[in-house]
């Protein structure tokens, strides 16, 4: 009897209690992350009020205070004594301008066809797991450009009209954005490639030619190279030989990039050990082989943040068209603050944040899309 | 610096000019391709602006349609190209546009030294004054003191200087890289006074927060007498743009419009005969044929219609005649008779 008395055996669970609520749920992940230190307590109430101050007159200005209907300017004039919000009726009517320019409003859906097409084929090759790649991109990268082509600046087989010509003066607003953007995009990854692999070659003529034009275009600024394409150029050539405005931005935008593209894929090359090349060369393998199958796989991979980041410089920089007088998203958007019939107070800041929210969104896209890429491929290197 | 070398680069790109324009005159050329290029602004209002449908709209683009309808009887037979101001004198010398209509200053050097002939003046701008109305000022003359906004190195700047230096009196200069900083700063009350062409005052008004607060004094401190412009050396496509400003101002003065022009052709007034072509061959003088004035006046209007339409009283901008009235009616505007 007396045994049971010196010893404790305990037959049951003691009661689970529950965790101090100052450590679980919401306010124990804030005392931990927010409030951990007198400095941190600070640091977040700055915070909190910094955020306090931007958001909400942005949200009062682009949600409470905004007009979303009207027929001009009448509607979103600032109410006596109130604020002025976004006007969101003036772009609502310039909505088809921003996105198609001035292409006349019965073509439209050609440009229409040419977006559809664009994505059909751009989202399957940029998710991994669909199938038929080289078809997809023999689709995306020789194809679709040539009908992009014929259905945006027109088909005439003699006499016969298929398409009506449209000028490419009058294209505009995210249609020149894009055009320029991909182009740009699209031709300068093989060129900058190439110009890399030129500028470390051992062969002098074509590492002199390299390196003589990665230098001067990294030289000069884009709004130069534009500025002299418009203005310059039309003076050495005879009068009335005009070539087109579009086409020479796009060359410009283009071996401009391509040499930026150039040194971003050089310090790729660059990061890959000796031994890789050393190893291919022991397996027979001759310089493109070696370069396809074995060291531009593992540079290109290596530099996926620099590719995107000028990818992401050019989207931006084709603003700069502007200046030689074609009308990207942000220039069409600029040139309807002309217009008196919605000339408003709240006109350039609604006009200005719509081209801020597009210009975000493509951006974004394109810096997710290159995380998830990097995450994909990350074989060895990742730390 | 960019202005003394801008003549320099213009007078070697004539020398390229000349020797390749030996071939067809600007008048066959566009008689050939069926339309006229027309050099206008990146957007001012009232001037050259698109629309909300993509279309020019503007006193500068009605001149290019006025042209147009004068060569072809088609108002839609031109073709725009929207030209930044430091485009605007190559674009014309390449032969890249046919016209610049695009609120230019005529200015003696731009007239000599560029190889650029002006056609005459369509509106007669100049710098002026716009104060708040509860600031109680009528006249530019009692601005003493005033803090005065306006745009970073432009001619505008010089030109308060020497306003203000004439007249003895002492001011504070705002100054902005941008007209919209400027409108915005003169909203929020930073300067007393905004200074600008005075048909960009009335332009910026729209944007200030309560526009019927702000008056534009009657001084005017600049001459920008503001024209379509052609290439030297073109004596025939000169006259047809001289011509076809000419036409809609006497247009005006007699009293056609384009709802009566039709009625207009049968009447006894011999001048109003010989603009519409019902007598004489002026429009075959110059090239096109003889119901040019016809044309232009049934297809686009007289001088004062497209005033009217564009940045007259009754449109946003709201702008008054003033010195571009006609010379019976007070202002500058005096076309030479069609005889």
């Amino acid at each position: 009897m007396a045994n049971t008395n010196l010893f404790h055996i305990r037959t049951e669970e003691a009661p689970h209690l529950a965790a101090p609520i100052s450590t679980t749920g919401i306010i124990g992940w804030m005392r931990q992350n927010l409030f951990s230190s007198i400095g941190n307590t600070v640091l977040t109430i700055i915070g909190i009020l910094l955020a306090y101050w931007l958001i909400a007159p942005l949200i009062q200005f682009a949600l409470i205070d905004a007009v979303w209907t009207g027929q001009n300017r009448e509607a979103c004039l600032p109410q006596v004594g109130g604020h002025s919000g976004a006007c969101w009726a003036y772009v609502e009517a310039y909505f088809p301008q921003f996105i198609y320019g001035r292409y006349p409003s019965e073509e439209v859906w050609r440009v229409n066809i040419v977006y559809a097409l664009f994505l059909m084929l751009l989202v399957p090759l940029a998710i991994p797991s669909v199938p038929f790649k080289r078809l997809n991109a023999v689709l995306f990268l020789i194809v679709f450009p040539i009908i992009a082509y014929y259905l945006l600046t027109g088909l005439v087989i003699g006499d016969w009209v298929i398409l009506p010509i449209v000028e490419t003066a009058v294209w505009g607003g995210l249609l020149v954005t894009l055009v320029i953007a991909v182009t740009g995009i699209v031709a300068s990854l093989p060129l900058g490639i190439a110009l890399a692999l030129g500028r470390r070659s051992k062969m002098p003529i074509i590492r002199t030619i390299s390196i003589v034009f990665i230098e001067f275009w990294r030289g000069v600024p884009l709004i130069t190279v534009l500025f002299m394409s418009s203005v310059m150029l039309p003076l050495f050539l005879p009068e009335g030989v005009t070539f087109d405005k579009l086409l020479r931005v796009l060359i410009g935008v283009t071996l401009f990039s391509a040499a930026y593209m150039a040194e971003v894929v050089r310090g790729g090359l660059q990061a890959i050990p000796k031994g890789q090349y050393e190893g291919a060369m022991a397996l027979g393998l001759r310089f493109w082989p070696m370069m396809y199958l074995i060291v531009l796989p593992q540079a290109l991979k290596l530099v996926i943040p620099g590719i995107v980041n000028t990818f992401i410089g050019l989207f931006k920089d084709t603003t700069l068209v502007l200046i030689v007088g074609m009308f990207d998203l942000l220039g069409q958007i600029q040139s309807s603050f002309t217009d008196p019939t919605w000339s408003t107070p709240s006109q350039g800041h609604t006009g200005y944040l719509f081209a801020a929210i597009v210009f975000w969104c493509f951006c974004f896209g394109m810096s997710r899309y290159s995380i998830f890429m990097e995450n994909k491929l990350h074989t060895g290197h990742k730390r | 610096m960019s202005k003394k070398i801008l003549p320099l680069v213009l007078g070697a790109a004539m020398g390229v000019a000349a020797t390749t324009a030996a071939g067809a005159t600007t008048l066959e050329d566009v008689k050939a391709k069926g339309f006229i290029q027309c050099g206008v602004s990146q957007g001012l209002p009232g001037f050259s602006n698109p629309d909300a449908q993509g279309n020019w709209t503007g006193l500068d683009v009605d001149l290019c349609r006025a042209m147009a309808a004068a060569v072809f009887g088609d108002a839609s037979a031109v073709k725009f190209t929207p030209l930044s101001a430091k485009e605007r004198f190559t674009a014309l010398q390449s032969g890249e546009v046919d016209v610049l209509s695009r609120n230019t200053t005529w200015t003696m050097s731009r007239d000599t030294q560029l190889g650029l002939n002006f056609a005459g003046v369509n509106y007669y701008d100049g710098q002026g004054f716009m104060v708040r109305k509860d600031l109680g000022v009528t006249s530019a003359l009692e601005l003493s003191g005033a803090s005065v906004c306006t745009n970073t190195g432009t001619t505008t700047e010089l030109n308060v200087a020497d306003y203000f230096r004439a007249n003895n009196m002492p001011y504070e200069i705002v100054a902005f890289e941008k007209a919209d900083e400027v409108v915005a700063a003169y909203d929020a009350g930073r300067c007393d006074v905004y200074t600008t062409d005075a048909s960009g005052l009335y332009a910026q008004r729209l944007k200030l927060t309560n526009p019927g607060d702000h008056m534009v004094l009657s001084e005017i401190i600049s001459k920008e007498p503001l024209g379509p412009v052609v290439r030297q050396g073109d004596d025939e496509w000169f006259n047809v743009a001289k011509w076809t400003l000419n036409a809609m101002l006497n247009a005006e003065e007699l009293g056609v419009t384009s709802e009566n022009v039709d009625e207009m052709k049968a009447s006894d007034n011999p001048s109003v005969k010989r603009l519409l072509g019902a007598e004489g061959s002026f429009g075959e003088a110059i090239g096109l044929s003889n119901d040019w004035a016809y044309n232009i006046v049934k297809n686009v209007g007289n001088y004062e219609e497209s005033f009217n339409a564009n940045v007259g009283p009754d449109t946003p901008l709201g702008i008054s005649r003033g010195v571009n009235a006609l010379w019976n009616a007070g202002g500058f505007m005096y076309a030479p008779p069609v005889r």
